[in-house]
């Protein structure tokens, strides 16, 4: 297949996970920002959802202060931040058109519909109701399209770029809301926070759709380790870190195979994954749950590069 | 024009053979069913046309195509005579590229003006001499045809570089299977869904000698903002060949290969819907970035195939046109079948004398313009733009040529909720691959639908028809 067109669908998919994962984090910060100052401290939500999306420093060029109507605009609409949601879904639909006939034309309906019914918010809703039903409507695309991709591309090489875009992705977005959030996680004795906290480790879980799974994997109250745990070694738990890594190795080698040739980025990817597998969470604790993080990002980051290095051009 | 010829009624209203049934079922429809069906026919093509993405930014997405439902009919009889006429021109048109490149006799004998060619942009001397398998240089040709009588067809002009349509008249035959089952079972319709196979057979009967077996053929688009891009992933999807750009081939030690997931592949025969000028920035237009540098060192190697070959705009140029009987007749030594529309050059001086006399009844164009520009339509023209044109064309007559403004036959067509008669073209598509020349029986129909208009390009107001061709 033409290096293009599997650079192209890796990044399509890439793009609808991001869109994806910038929706749930402003849905979540509408929630905590909706509760009483009582309930979640005084800590400035918005702020905090510009560093979880990754563009602190872009948006403070822009912004002095985050509030939730310069935030709101900047995540979702704004065509001056590269990874706003609609530039997410327009970058999406570009890359989808350039490989019109590697996708399904499920995919690709999925994918133009919501790039024309993106026109129709264009001008960004003023009312939370009207804001939330766009938030619904992007994750709603992105369940769309990746059930597509599920229930409708052939399992070829073609189908393994894919996914490896969207694990890449969505391991990128976990460890960037556990590197926001790390500080609310630590064990319970070095912890500093109080009972405030509980509705910030809730809004942790619903900002990877856990919340549900964390009770039904534990049957305990919310404990911020635990939550650590879910996150990042939980194998179960379809976006924690782990489970991000058994998949990138699966489909790294199911290209390799296809090929008939490994290279850097199977070892990568296999390099990580056992590291993952052999860590326990206390072992993270005692070296630094936040040193852990970074350097997960960066590992991350680097098996990105190697596959397209190896593959992509 | 009152008196033109009607596909349907010919000049005297009587219903012609080839639409006896159309006019019956036409008579029992009701003016809702086809309204109906036409908004139909309009969703579907809107599904299609945003499922394959043609239209890129903001608003272009609402920019169809109009689709007219009723469609335009052949005989066999008729259909015979174009195929025959098609198939004479482009062999000619084949052998004269082949003469121009090499030995020259058509200049020799004095034929065609030495400079028409040789100052002519399109001329390409890289060209010279060079080789390009089994002598053929357009594989793909779309003939612009119109029809001013029954048994009068004239070509109005030969594309020879990058034809496109061909997409719609495949699209077009199968939005009207869904639509109108039933009228297709009172005809007999040649198919014309084979079109892709014999492109795809075309393409790989001129491979280069140095390639595989099955040798690898892609086609080379432009991109995503090309406004044929539509066209070109339809086709590469059809025809199950790799859509390429130029940044994804690459030229290393005389040979062409792509870029894949498993390393460089060769590739042996380049489908290229990109203008020669921006095919090899080496070689061509240096701010080329469309293009694959070194291209045209590797097709000159005999390493790769370009269909269409480099240099065929010499065959379709206007100032050329005009040769064209004599050019039929030069090479297979035959008269020509189809006829040219009767045409003055300018630059031969009893003709520039008619020309200035009659300004107010042709049509005048560039010899190099295009798209309806640089053009004087005489009977709709006040009396200043004729006047500008004349002192226009006296200033540089060779750069002009004369046509009669034609009586372009009409066909009934479905506009606001009536049937009327508009004028229409017709652009088959003929393949000429190692020893065959391949017409699917069919082609684009463009019509006016503007009552009176007879410009038929889809810029300005034109839609298209299914064409069909009755299998006796």
């Amino acid at each position: 297949m033409l290096s293009r067109t599997a650079d192209n669908l890796y990044w399509v998919a890439r793009y609808v996970e991001r869109a994806d994962y910038l929706a749930r984090i402003l849905e979540v910060t509408l929630r905590l920002t909706a509760l009483p100052l009582a309930y979640v401290g005084s800590t400035n939500e918005w702020e905090s959802a510009v560093a979880t999306a990754g563009c602190s420093r872009s948006f403070h060029a822009a912004y002095p202060e985050a509030d939730e109507d310069n935030v709101k605009d900047f995540l979702a609409f704004s065509s001056a931040n590269p990874s706003s949601i609609c530039n997410c879904i327009e970058l999406a639909r570009t890359n989808a058109r350039a490989v019109r006939t590697a996708l399904t034309s499920e995919m690709w309906d999925v994918i133009n519909g919501a790039w024309l019914e993106l026109k129709r918010f264009n001008n960004a809703p003023g009312s939370r109701e009207e804001f939330l039903r766009f938030l619904r409507f992007v994750q709603e695309t992105s369940l769309r399209f990746d059930g597509s991709a599920y229930r409708t591309m052939l399992r070829t090489d073609a189908y393994w770029f894919f996914r490896l875009g969207c694990n890449i992705e969505r391991a990128d977005n976990t460890a960037r809301i556990l590197d926001t959030k790390y500080h609310l996680l630590l064990p319970e004795d070095t912890h500093v926070g109080g009972p405030l906290d509980y509705y910030q480790w809730a809004a942790i879980l619903r900002s990877v759709s856990a919340l549900t799974s964390y009770h039904w994997v534990y049957r305990e109250s919310l404990k911020p380790w635990l939550i650590a745990d879910l996150l990042i070694l939980n194998q179960k738990m379809p976006r924690s870190l782990a489970s991000c890594y058994d998949n990138l190795v699966r489909y790294c080698d199911d290209i390799a195979e296809a090929y008939g040739r490994q290279g850097a980025a199977q070892r990568k990817a296999r390099g990580i994954r056992t590291r993952l597998s052999n860590l326990k969470m206390d072992e993270i604790f005692q070296s630094g749950l936040h040193e852990f993080i970074t350097e997960f990002i960066s590992d991350n980051n680097e098996l990105g590069g190697t596959i397209s290095r190896q593959y992509l051009m | 024009m009152a008196d033109c010829f009607d596909e349907m009624k010919g000049t005297d209203g009587t219903i012609r053979p080839a639409y006896a049934g159309l006019d019956a079922w036409l008579r029992d429809l009701s003016p809702d069913l086809i309204d109906q069906r036409c908004q139909e026919a309009e969703l579907l093509f809107r599904r299609i046309g945003i499922t394959f993405a043609v239209y890129g930014e903001a608003d272009s997405t609402e920019r169809l195509i109009p689709f007219d439902v009723i469609p335009r009919i052949l005989s066999s009889s008729e259909w015979a005579l174009l195929q025959r006429g098609l198939t004479q021109r482009v062999k000619a048109i084949n052998m004269y590229l082949k003469d121009i490149y090499g030995r020259r006799e058509i200049l020799k004998a004095g034929i065609i003006p030495v400079d028409l060619v040789f100052q002519n942009q399109v001329f390409r001397p890289e060209m010279n001499a060079q080789k390009v398998p089994h002598d053929v240089y357009v594989h793909i040709a779309g003939i612009d045809i119109v029809r001013v009588g029954p048994d009068t067809f004239y070509v109005l002009e030969d594309n020879a570089r990058t034809p496109s349509g061909v997409s719609y008249m495949l699209e077009n035959r199968e939005i009207m299977m869904r639509l109108f089952p039933d009228l297709f079972s009172r005809y007999r319709v040649a198919p014309v869904e084979n079109y892709p196979d014999e492109l795809l057979a075309t393409l790989k009967s001129v491979a280069p000698d140095t390639a595989a077996a099955d040798p690898n053929v892609v086609l080379l688009t432009p991109g995503i903002y090309n406004s044929a891009y539509f066209e070109h992933s339809f086709l590469a999807d059809k025809l199950g060949i790799e859509l390429v750009e130029g940044r994804d081939l690459l030229v290393k030690g005389g040979v062409v290969y792509m870029r894949t997931t498993e390393g460089p592949k060769r590739v042996d025969v380049i489908y290229r819907r990109v203008d020669d000028d921006f095919l090899d920035p080496l070689a061509f237009r240096p701010d080329s970035t469309l293009g694959v540098p070194g291209l045209m060192s590797a097709y000159q190697a005999g390493q790769v195939t370009l269909a269409n070959a480099v240099g065929t705009g010499i065959a379709d140029d206007k100032a050329i046109y005009s040769y064209m009987p004599e050019i039929v007749k030069f090479y297979l030594a035959e008269e020509p079948i189809l006829r040219n529309v009767p045409t003055w050059r300018c630059r031969e001086p009893k003709d520039l004398a008619y020309v200035l006399e009659h300004l107010d009844e042709l049509v005048v164009k560039e010899v190099h313009g295009s798209g309806g520009y640089g053009m004087l339509i005489g009977p709709t023209a006040d009396k200043g733009k004729i006047a500008a044109f004349r002192t226009r064309i006296e200033a540089d007559p060779k750069n002009y040529i004369a046509q009669p403004t034609l009586a372009l036959s009409t066909c009934p067509t479905w506009v606001e909720r009536g049937v009327a008669p508009r004028h229409i073209d017709l652009r088959p598509f003929v393949l000429t691959g190692k020893d065959t020349v391949r017409i699917v029986p069919g082609g684009l129909t463009r019509v006016a639908l503007q009552r009176g208009s007879l410009v038929v390009n889809s810029s300005q107001g034109g839609g298209t028809k299914d064409t069909w061709v009755l299998d006796t």
